[in-house]
């Protein structure tokens, strides 16, 4: 079975027009030498067999857990809605928007979505996504450097490890001189980071809120950047924003980050979605796909792909950029799910998402030997610390039914006994209250 | 259509949010609160969805629409791979829960699926191993590259150049120039493959790799690849696979054997998972044994007691190049659509897509050129030159083909072929459909003879007729705002 | 095709017009022709220092990019302002209005090294044929 419609007469047909005798015959131009020393594939099974065998898969899984990890990646609840209209396969089975004419619905979607993350970020031009927020953020560091002319980039730690090394791992073979600010009660250290910034830096990048849930204004880091003719790069997490100052308020050149909390299912770390949004000097800087509207010949509103030239099928070796399949489809799931909340139910679900995590900051504080640090403010998760091992305290916390927060002590040294927690819309009162009760009898 | 955003009804609501069950803190200071809110728009739920539903329409699918884009693959995504995908058991695991102490149980069904997925790659390439990670094609080609790069840097050497043909996707030069490379183009022969005596010319020890597509983009099997693989490793420097056209050789060659040191697929494309509108996709990246220690971390390994896990003590390792195991999801619906076809299934996608793709260019050859009349494997490219002469472009070609209700073929690529059409119908179209498109395509080239205007007005039929691209691209108006 | 000839030329297509120790640049009727509508003119910096036939600007329209190089050596004394607002005046008024830069002439007898108008005009008339 391989969901083909031809029928033996077709192909007796087909083969007939063509000039051979045997389908055998059409791959006749790759040498005997060359063909497979094995294919050991399984024999193929129907549809209704392997849907059993992958439900038995997926019950493998520990699904039933309540969720109080985050670190970058949220369980926020998804509307129907947005399911129902990225399950429309009049959207899913069609690919990028070459052709304009049959393709306005995508592009408009893409179009809104660029305008949805101006939006919200509060700066001007947006593209059509990125593979997920630790590529954006290595774009937006390579923008830097292309802009600048120069290669020094310095990073708050309180970037997430991941996506910072991720940007080691792609920066590897090019000579790009890294600066990390240390941490300091949860804060990149505001002196010293400024002290780097200098006439050889090319960008600074800051994260708002932290790893360790910490908000904070940076202003003050993005007019001393702007005063020695570097970028300024904030990587956000877009539900914040329904709260937090926007990258723009604060004057950030460019915004990057991860919009999975934006409708799109955790599904064990992809597709995400990677965003993006710049000043508008920057344009020809950007990565990836950008829709720009335009007029057909009678005057018409329609929308295209634009400003083509900076990309990979045009510019080749000295494009912008490599990508060219994007995340079009959870961008969509992001836009529809940003519709449907529309600026008020943002706002609320922020706001929200903040008072269920300060209401889980006191509940936690009253267990003894639990310090909830309080040296910044956070928006959905906070940093605790534990009498001992946050490790341990974890997998004693899963038998009980808990993901009870991610154990610092795996991304920072010395953090061993602390522990980040996160809290969204969709835990209870009375889940906080026996996640509280089971951490205080598991410590 | 009038845009989300001029649905605007203040006061409208698409969604309700939960009243909060605990008790009111502390607001957060104001020095951390936005003060301009956004305008994003305040709309009903059903607005919401008429809304989204409609501009669906305005779009071809693969489930509506015939959509031959060549180099794209566009073949039915089955629908069972759907469902699996939004099983709880999937769609909800947090990323983060294997990291856990003991976390490796959490997520043993996702683990499986991503073990299996390898296992079952690595046989149909001839390859060792494969990291699942690369989230797109072309992200693979800068894992795969980045790999190359960590592989002459541990044997001591400091390679400067990527050998790449004049044919090849312009993501393979855009790839290899990120990681670091400078990019040396090999024009094509008069056979449609890479020109053997300029590549000999530029073959060296500063050589890092030779980056091909196989078959090419011009559809055609180089039949000279072993000799082309065994003279860049004679030299020290290592084969790269874009895999993008994969589909034409499913069960018939693989690239592990033909030589490749490095591998992408785009699952999106060979093993039928949607296209989604641009993306997301995902492009595993298959290595050989030389470059095994290279690959990114963490590795699913097998333990003896038949249990999964994450491997990340990996000296060699590149390090991360995704935040996680990939793109997950994508790379279960691919699993599922292997699993269904079975090694039959699979050989057969390989073959229909090949007698498809070859039934076109013989029914279409004699209308339009065909610079390089052989037989084919998943794609045919044709030119429009002859039409161009009166006045009708590959492009009016195309717009025409909208009116006519087919998704049109790739154009203008590859570059070395003026005017070009290329035409991928895959394994999943029945004769019918080729019949009809064929016909077509045949009235076009009649058609640009007998009345160039007919095709060069198209399309008529669509929401909009031809767009002002200058326009777009002079006057940039990249979003909406009050 | 217009091709003044109180210019020099290059078989790259550009143009340059000396004025004693400063010379115009730009590019010609046949370039902004292949080349269709144009979008985009990225410029060099003001200061920049250029070389006779290297790279000094990018010139692109929809679906198009092209490298532009310097017919003669110099420094960039200023650029064509009205081009990032106007880029179309590269196709209107190739020899005028759409010049892209001025430079300080570093080596005048770098100008050997160029084509006069019948010499250019020549070279267009064999790409044509």
């Amino acid at each position: 079975m391989s969901y083909s419609a031809l029928t033996k007469q077709d192909i007796q047909e087909m083969l007939r027009a063509i000039g051979v005798s045997s389908v055998e015959e059409l791959f006749n131009d790759i040498p005997q030498a060359l063909r497979p020393r094995s294919f050991n594939i399984p024999a193929g099974k129907s549809e209704f067999e392997i849907t059993e065998y992958l439900k038995r898969l997926a019950s493998k899984n520990a699904v039933n857990l309540v969720n109080f990890v985050g670190a970058g990646f949220y369980d926020h609840f998804i509307p129907a809605a947005v399911d129902a209209i990225a399950g429309r396969s009049e959207f899913y089975t069609a690919y990028t928007p070459y052709q304009p004419e049959c393709s306005q619905g995508w592009l408009q979607a893409i179009y809104e979505y660029q305008s949805i993350i101006c939006e919200l970020t509060g700066l001007d031009v947006s593209n059509a996504s990125l593979y997920d927020g630790g590529t954006a953020l290595y774009e937006a560091a390579m923008m830097a450097v292309r802009f600048t002319g120069r290669k020094k980039i310095i990073m708050d730690s309180g970037i997430s490890l991941i996506y910072r090394t991720m940007l080691y791992t792609y920066t590897s073979n090019l000579s790009i001189d890294f600066v990390e600010i240390s941490v300091v009660h949860g804060q990149s250290a505001r002196e010293e980071l400024l002290k780097h910034l200098d006439d050889k830096t090319a960008a600074v990048i800051t994260q708002n809120p932290n790893f360790f849930g910490a908000v904070d204004d940076h202003s003050d880091v993005v007019a001393k950047a702007h005063a020695v003719g570097a970028l300024a790069i904030q990587s956000v997490y877009p539900l914040a924003l329904g709260i937090l100052k926007s990258p723009g308020e604060m004057g950030f050149d460019i915004a990057v980050g991860e919009g999975q909390s934006l409708g799109i299912p955790l599904s064990f770390g992809g597709p995400y979605l990677g965003f993006m949004a710049v000043k508008k000097e920057l344009i020809r800087q950007m990565p990836g796909r950008i829709v720009g509207a335009t007029t057909d010949k009678d005057g018409k509103r329609g929308f295209v792909l634009t400003l083509q030239t900076r990309e990979q099928h045009i510019r080749r070796e000295k494009a912008t950029s490599n990508i060219c399949s994007n995340e079009a489809l959870c961008a969509l799931r992001a836009t529809v799910y940003v519709s449907l909340m529309g600026r008020d139910g943002f706002k609320e679900l922020a706001e929200l998402n903040y008072q269920k995590a300060e209401f889980a900051k006191d509940v936690l504080s009253r267990i003894p030997g639990v310090t909830v640090k309080r040296s910044s403010p956070t928006f959905n998760e906070f940093t605790v610390m534990l009498p001992s091992s946050a490790d341990d305290i974890v997998y004693r916390m899963i038998d009980k039914g808990f993901a009870c927060g991610f154990p610092l002590g795996r991304f920072y040294k010395g953090m061993d006994k602390y522990l980040l927690i996160a809290v969204t819309e969709k835990r209870t009162k009375e889940e906080i209250l026996t996640m509280s009760d089971s951490l205080e009898a598991s410590l | 259509m009038k845009l989300i955003f001029e649905k605007h009804r203040e006061g409208s609501l698409g969604v309700s949010i939960p009243v909060s069950d605990v008790p009111l803190s502390k607001p957060l200071d104001a020095q951390y609160r936005r003060v301009n809110q956004g305008d994003l728009p305040c709309v009903s739920e059903l607005d919401v969805v008429r809304h989204y539903t409609n501009l669906s329409r305005l779009n071809f699918s693969v489930d509506t629409n015939f959509y031959p884009l060549g180099s794209c693959t566009m073949k039915y995504n089955p629908k069972f791979t759907e469902r699996i995908a939004a099983l709880d058991g999937f769609a909800s695991i947090h990323p983060l829960l294997p990291q856990l102490m003991g976390g490796g149980m959490l997520a043993q069904g996702s683990l499986e699926v991503l073990y299996e997925t390898e296992k079952l790659l690595n046989e149909i390439t001839g390859m060792r191993a494969f990291t699942m990670q690369p989230l797109a094609g072309a992200h693979g080609e800068l894992t795969g590259v980045m790999l190359i790069a960590a592989f002459h840097k541990a044997n001591g050497c400091r390679r400067k150049y990527v050998i790449i043909p004049d044919s090849s996707h312009g993501t393979n030069p855009a790839s290899a120039a990120i990681a670091g490379y400078q990019v040396i183009v090999i024009p094509t022969d008069a056979e449609g493959s890479m020109d053997l005596q300029e590549f000999k010319k530029h073959l060296n020890t500063d050589v890092a790799a030779v980056m091909l597509t196989c078959p090419d983009t011009l559809g055609i099997f180089n039949p000279r690849i072993k000799e082309i693989a065994d003279m860049a490793h004679a030299v020290g420097a290592l084969m790269y696979y874009d895999g993008a056209n994969l589909n034409g050789m499913l069960g018939k060659c693989r690239p592990g054997d033909i030589g490749f040191d490095v591998v992408h697929i785009n699952l999106h494309k060979t093993f039928g998972t949607p296209h989604g509108g641009g993306g997301p996709g995902a492009g595993p990246v298959g290595v050989n044994e030389k470059l095994i220690e290279f690959l990114p971390i963490p590795r699913v390994i097998r333990r003896t007691d038949g249990t999964f896990a994450l491997d990340y003590h990996r000296a060699k390792s590149i390090g991360y190049i995704a935040p996680f195991y990939g793109n997950f999801g994508v790379i279960l619906r691919a699993f599922a659509y292997m699993l269904l076809l079975g090694k039959d299934g699979l050989i057969q996608a390989g073959e229909y897509a090949v007698l498809n793709a070859n039934y076109c260019r013989v029914k279409l050859q004699e209308y339009y050129d065909l610079p390089y009349p052989r037989i084919c494997k998943h794609e045919c490219v044709f030119s429009a030159s002859r039409q161009m002469k009166n006045g009708v472009h590959a492009l009016d070609v195309a717009k025409y083909l909208i009116d006519k209700g087919y998704h049109p073929p790739t154009i203008y690529f590859p570059l070395i072929v003026k005017e070009a059409l290329m035409i991928e119908p895959t394994e999943t179209e029945s004769k019918e459909t080729l019949d009809a498109f064929i016909e077509t395509m045949i009235e076009i080239a009649r058609l640009a003879q007998e009345n160039p205007q007919a095709v060069t007005q198209a399309p008529v039929t669509m929401p909009v007729k031809r767009l002002d691209e200058t326009k777009a691209a002079r006057e940039p108006n990249l979003r909406w705002k009050k | 095709m217009n091709v003044p000839q109180n210019l020099l030329y290059t078989k790259e297509h550009e143009w340059v017009r000396i004025e004693g120790k400063i010379a115009y640049i730009g590019i010609t009727e046949y370039a902004q022709s292949s080349l269709g509508d144009i979008t985009f003119v990225d410029l060099p910096k003001k200061g920049a220092v250029v070389e006779q036939f290297k790279f000094c600007a990018t010139v692109e329209s929809v679906k198009a990019a092209s490298d532009v190089y310097a017919p003669l050596s110099g420094t960039v004394t200023s650029i064509n302002e009205e081009l990032s607002a106007h880029p179309e005046l590269v196709n209107h008024s190739p020899y005028e209005q759409g010049y892209f830069c001025v430079i300080e002439i570093k080596d005048a007898s770098e100008k050997t090294k160029l084509l006069n108008a019948d010499a250019y005009r020549t070279y267009i008339e064999g790409l044509a044929a």
